[in-house]
């Protein structure tokens, strides 16, 4: 064995005849005649500390499968946890398509060679427009939190103003992410984040606070829909109007898997929608399944032109009737113009738009529209037994979607311990909020969708019972 | 280089530039053509693509019409306008357009140059998808994500290894992510200092990548570009003319998109460190030196690495995609919370990182591609990622060799220097004497079933562009091949025009009509209810 020569299967050009073919085509004794090119005092001599290979794919598989079975899964366990990254149930179909090789491994070839690729780019875009009520959409990027970022740097472009407005709701972990893109207050550019207050009893906007924090220096109204706390906001037309009034834009953050029932940021109003594509057909992949989209109003050109991300548009071909996808306003962009563009792509999360394409083709309608009733009858019923549970308080509205905030002080637990009581039940808990909002004391946040039956809620709240006991 | 070896290209070249059937590494190829109408198209109201689970009785009756707990005002109207499809069409529909795609597993993607275009094995896909990573809640109980999170720690300490840094953050969701993540984390070490007000310029190159330029400018600096000198190398005179004591740092390339090493890159960087300034290098693609040379051996502060390029991870349609960014232990306390942590055999993720500059991502960030990385660095162990290295600069200089027999190539700057993982060439000489230029050459790439070629990122500062990369996937058929088309497009430009300029004749579609749509508030169309808005059909 010792005298065969070992070639790893992902390297053809390793078969030593080979190797001497091309080297002797060139000229050379070894390749490290190439290497010279790396003086010899830049040159690392050592051997790099990493553990010998796993050579074997048996072997390797073993070894990885080992480490992941040290997780426990959502499928291990029953999950109640969502708070930006949503456990809906994924439709086979879905994975069918997005595990082709062809989108699998595809990047940036051309209109010519990946036709298809472009085509679904257009028919994600073109669905979720239709969910959003909004004719522009751009090509997503990394998740919420970043486009909430790029539509206040956007607005900022618009209008030339540097304040922007966002709801002291907004989840803390999408605000870090706009502030990172907004600038600390000592840089120039800085754009300000200014949170406005929410309603006690409700998680609603507090529109009192709104009008006094707008004035002439807001680029942007900033409002979500429903909110982190998981309330549906029914105010959207009044903080456009109030938006519009004070020469700000309009920003809607929304989960658009909610849009089957829940009323488009378009036809409220707003000029830019964003949020996050993970619930419309990715697996939550520990947070990798997000994806951030932009969408806009195309009534004026402005909002295209001040868009961040990659256009596409709809083109015919030379031959009758056929369709053909590009992209448009390629100058806007870092690829087009560098620093002078605006923001920046690059490769995000181009293959979620393809899920989430199939997505939106396989529920349809009324898919969507039974998947928003469902949700909203499952995540009522679920915070019905459980406020039931002594010590238990559904706090802010009962206006909310999927998810609500429960408390736990009437308990005398914190959620920490209420988290790890479940845990032994085999469930995870909701994201605990102590930390985030301590106005709302020991709540957590829960997140009941279509995914679960109503056998899981009972085996919640059974369980939640024990441990609250 | 003597004569008769160059007639042995030329003689391989006329050899390989035939089609299969006459000897040569051509295919009689035809994509597939399904001409697939839009999905919006093919909505016959009523069919059903998937059934959604209903409230089940018990819940019902509880809850009653679960509409009443949606404002009056916030009840969606009219249900949205998407397309209607029964399963299968729907199925079929997609599967289309993937066969109208030319993925890299199908392909010969040595064409899209910077991009690093490597199998990725399918074992990690297998991984990927297993309900213990695909089901993760990224908010789970740290005790329940004990090997994802000692997955994603072990591949950082191989990914420092590799780099010869000292802390890592793998939180940026794709490779501009990671280098804007450094001009953040640049930004806050200088905030630190109290030296902010006085330093806001950073400084690139033009052969770097366009992020290593856009970036910098979103986190509020001043960005200097450098361009090469006569050689290709960044100008050092204007480099050095560049740095002062308003400089923040550098975020450059090496080697740059033109495969030039550049040879006295610790002398830039130790012109940075002498005016306070950091540097950092943009290591998206590593195959060119992985295993023969580290970033910080050269001096440099801070790196990256795109998992999705040098560490096999698929490029999925442009991502998901991870950025691994890299630092000194100076700059460790800036980087992005959360960090993963060890104590003893447990691992935890640390927040309490004061100085950090907060979040780039939200979650935990895209761990599909570290856990791709873990296993493929796994598998090859430190003399496999070397073998990469040298594989792929063997391969693109066998390339390069059957390139530069090409009529019309040409190969700018650093003549004499050989090229490590890629190579920037030139078709001026072909446009110049024939009329056909690089945009006509690579639409007449797909004719044989080979994706077209990458030019350039902009400007081009190399005329009539290409920028092909032989990473250590391809064989020797696949580099003959690949070189054999280029041939075919350059005989046939000298020969023809016509056949090159009309291409491309076996692509999914025609070509490309009414162009105007790009920049035309009135015709652009980037929803299919702009289309028909903006032609009159609205519905």
């Amino acid at each position: 064995m010792a005298d065969r020569p070992f070639i790893h299967p992902y390297i053809p050009n390793a078969v030593p005849a080979t190797k001497e073919a091309m080297l002797s085509e060139l000229g050379l004794d070894s390749v490290e005649e190439i290497f010279a090119e790396i003086p010899d005092r830049l040159r690392f001599k050592g051997r790099l500390d990493i553990p010998e290979p796993i050579l074997a794919e048996r072997d390797l598989r073993r070894h990885v499968k080992g480490l992941l079975d040290r997780n426990t899964s959502c499928e291990d366990n029953l999950n109640f946890c969502g708070a930006g990254c949503w456990q809906h149930y994924v439709p086979a179909v879905v994975d069918e398509v997005v595990n082709r090789a062809e989108f699998l491994s595809a990047y940036c070839g051309g209109s010519y060679s990946d036709l298809g690729k472009y085509q679904a780019r257009f028919e994600f875009n073109s669905q979720l427009g239709e969910l959003l009520d909004l004719d522009g959409v751009a090509n997503p990027i990394y998740d919420w939190g970043d486009v909430a970022g790029r539509s206040f740097r956007m607005a900022k472009r618009i209008t030339g103003r540097n304040r922007v407005l966002a709801p002291r709701t907004m989840s803390p972990m999408r605000l870090a992410e706009a502030r990172t893109l907004c600038q600390p207050e000592v840089m120039p550019s800085h754009v300000a984040i200014d949170l406005v207050d929410y309603e006690p009893a409700t998680g609603r906007l507090d529109l009192a606070d709104l009008r006094a924090k707008l004035g002439d220096d807001v680029a942007a109204v900033y409002w979500e829909n429903p909110g982190y706390l998981g309330t549906i906001e029914d105010q959207g037309a009044e903080i456009v109007r109030l938006a519009h009034e004070a020469g700000a834009l309009a920003i809607a953050g929304v989960d658009p898997i909610t849009l089957g029932v829940l009323t488009a940021p378009g036809t409220l109003g707003a000029d830019i929608a964003c949020g996050d594509i993970q619930g419309l057909g990715m697996h939550m992949h520990a947070g990798a399944g997000c994806s951030g989209f932009i969408a806009f109003r195309d009534d004026d050109p402005v909002f295209a032109q001040e868009c961040p991300l990659e256009l596409y548009t709809l083109l015919h071909t030379e031959t009758p009737g056929e369709w053909q996808v590009a992209e448009a306003l390629p100058e806007r962009t870092s690829y087009g113009a560098r620093d002078q563009g605006k923001d920046w792509v690059g490769t995000a999360s181009g293959l979620w738009t393809i899920a989430a394409a199939v997505y939106m083709t396989v529920m349809g309608p009324q898919g969507f529209r039974e998947l928003g009733e469902t949700c909203l009858s499952h995540s009522h019923y679920a915070a019905g037994r459980l406020a039931d549970l002594p010590g238990v308080e559904l706090k802010l509205s009962p206006a909310f979607f999927k998810e609500f905030v429960l408390n736990f002080d009437g308990a005398h637990k914190t959620v920490a311990e209420v988290n790890k009581g479940l845990l032994e039940h085999a469930i995870f808990g909701g994201k605990d909020l102590s930390a985030e909002f301590p106005e709302l004391g020991q709540s957590a946040l829960y997140c009941v969708t279509e995914y679960h039956s109503e056998a899981n809620i009972v085996e919640l709240a059974t369980a939640l019972k024990e441990v609250l006991s | 280089m003597s004569a008769h070896v160059t007639d042995d290209v030329q003689a391989k070249l006329e050899r390989l530039g035939k089609l299969r059937r006459d000897g040569g590494a051509l295919r009689d190829y035809h994509a597939p053509r399904w001409n697939e109408p839009l999905i919006m198209e093919q909505s016959v109201p009523g069919e059903r693509g998937v059934l959604v689970p209903l409230a089940e009785e018990e819940v019902a009756s509880a809850v009653g019409d679960p509409l009443q707990y949606v404002p009056k005002t916030m009840r969606r109207a009219a249900p949205p306008d998407l397309p209607e499809l029964s399963q299968h069409q729907a199925l079929r529909h997609y599967l289309r357009l993937s066969q109208m795609t030319l993925g890299m597993d199908l392909g010969s993607d040595i064409s899209e140059g910077t991009c690093t275009m490597k199998y990725s094995p399918k074992l990690h896909e297998e991984l990927v998808r297993y309900h213990k990573h695909a089901e993760l809640h990224p908010w789970q109980d740290e005790t329940t994500l004990q090997g994802l999170l000692q997955i994603v720690y072990d591949c950082g300490e191989y990914l420092k290894a590799i780099s010869g840094m000292q802390a890592i953050t793998l939180q940026p969701g794709g490779g501009s992510h990671a280098v804007y993540t450094n001009a953040c984390v640049m930004r806050a070490y200088f905030a630190a200092r109290g030296e902010l007000e006085q330093r806001d310029e950073m400084i690139t190159t033009i052969f770097s990548h366009p992020c290593d330029a856009a970036t910098p400018a979103v986190a509020g600096f001043k960005v200097i570009t450098v361009m090469p000198d006569e050689n290709g190398y960044p100008d050092l005179a204007a480099f050095k003319a560049a740095v002062s004591e308003r400089t923040v740092g550098c975020m450059i390339t090496n080697p740059e998109d033109t495969g030039i090493y550049n040879p006295q890159i610790d002398k830039y960087v130790e012109v940075l460190h002498e005016a306070g300034a950091l540097a950092f290098t943009d290591q998206a693609n590593a195959n060119g030196i992985m295993g023969f040379a580290r970033a910080r051996d050269a001096g440099f502060d801070a790196c990256h690495f795109n998992l999705h390029k040098t560490f096999s991870s698929p490029h999925g349609c442009e991502g998901p995609a991870t950025g691994a960014y890299l630092t000194t232990g100076a700059l460790a306390p800036y980087l992005p919370v959360p960090v993963v942590a060890r104590t003893g055999n447990t691992y935890h993720l640390d927040y309490d990182r004061p100085e950090s500059i907060g979040r780039v991502r939200g979650f935990l960030g895209n761990w599909m591609g570290v856990l791709r990385a873990y296993a493929w660095i796994r598998n090859l162990g430190p003399d496999g990622l070397r073998e990469v290295a040298e594989i792929s600069v063997l391969n693109n200089n066998y390339l390069d060799r059957l390139l530069m027999g090409v009529r019309g190539v040409s190969r700018p700057y650093a003549e004499g220097h050989r090229r490590l993982d890629q190579v920037r060439y030139s078709l001026e000489t072909l446009k110049e004497e024939t009329g056909v230029g690089t945009e006509d050459v690579r639409d007449r790439m797909v004719d044989f079933g080979i994706q077209s070629f990458w030019m350039s990122h902009h400007p081009w500062v190399v005329p009539e562009p290409f920028t092909p990369e032989p990473c250590e996937t391809y064989s020797k058929a696949d580099l003959d091949e690949w070189a054999a088309v280029v041939k075919k497009a350059s005989d046939e430009a000298y020969a023809d025009p016509t056949q090159v300029k009309s291409a491309p004749h076996a692509s999914s579609s025609g070509r490309l009509a009414g162009l105007e749509a790009f920049e035309d508030p009135e015709r652009w169309a980037f929803t299919w209810r702009a289309y028909r808005r903006k032609n009159g059909q609205a519905g």
